[in-house]
């Protein structure tokens, strides 16, 4: 049982680990805005709730003390870190950061043209 | 077994955030050193929750919630200014 658990505890803590890499390298090696933050946004936070997971279980079998603020963490996390994401790359594309040269669609630009042209002629 | 994994994940955990620190530096916008430094505060959240299983003790199980609340505070502001330029707006006085 011990032994089991230990396994168990051992693969959250080294697939969040290697998650949280694998993030990095994409922060790092991708060409552009967007794709590093959907790079950070969302591999970076499934590692850390990864390593989050194994903590708890390892609290819970191991210590026998039922953390709450570990399962808050991780609904928190959960929650916070995608809407963090979106509205840093909301303000980047107001505040004019350029695409990457290869980005072969921008369906924003053309909705806001629409919108200005619609205004405008209002 | 489990002692080896837990340091393997700190190192990976810290190699991680020297090279989000090289994005902060080099970040060609302001957007991208939001964005690196905001998975900093996460990679941050992972080496509290580390160090606590190697230090044996739930005292810093408090810190993962304050410091996720305090990132998500920090980008959200930083957001804010870098679209409208001002954090707080004040069109009330009238």
């Amino acid at each position: 049982m011990s032994e089991i658990i230990n396994i168990l505890i051992g693969f959250f803590i080294l697939a969040g680990a290697v998650l949280c890499l694998i993030a990095t390298f994409g922060v790092i090696r991708l060409p552009d805005v967007y794709t590093r933050n959907h790079a950070a946004s969302k591999a970076a936070t499934l590692g850390v709730m990864f390593i989050l997971l194994g903590t708890f279980i390892y609290f819970y079998a191991l210590e026998g003390h039922f953390n709450s603020r570990l399962i808050l963490g991780i609904v928190f996390l959960f929650m916070t870190s995608p809407v963090s994401g979106h509205l840093i790359n909301r303000a980047a594309y107001y505040s004019g950061v350029k695409l990457w040269d290869k980005t072969v669609r921008d369906d924003l630009k053309e909705y806001n043209k629409k919108m200005m042209g619609k205004s405008s002629a209002n | 077994m489990l002692e080896i994994i837990i340091r393997l994940a700190l190192l990976f955990c810290s190699i991680s955030m020297m090279g989000l620190i090289y994005r902060v530096i080099k970040g060609p916008s302001v957007a991208d050193r939001v964005i690196a430094l905001d998975a900093i505060g996460i990679n941050l959240v992972a080496i509290t929750a580390l160090i606590s299983i190697v230090l044996n003790s739930h005292a810093f199980l408090e810190i993962i919630l304050l410091i996720g609340i305090l990132a998500f505070i920090g980008t959200v502001a930083f957001a804010k200014y870098l679209e409208k330029g001002v954090i707080i707006e004040r069109e009330r006085n009238h």
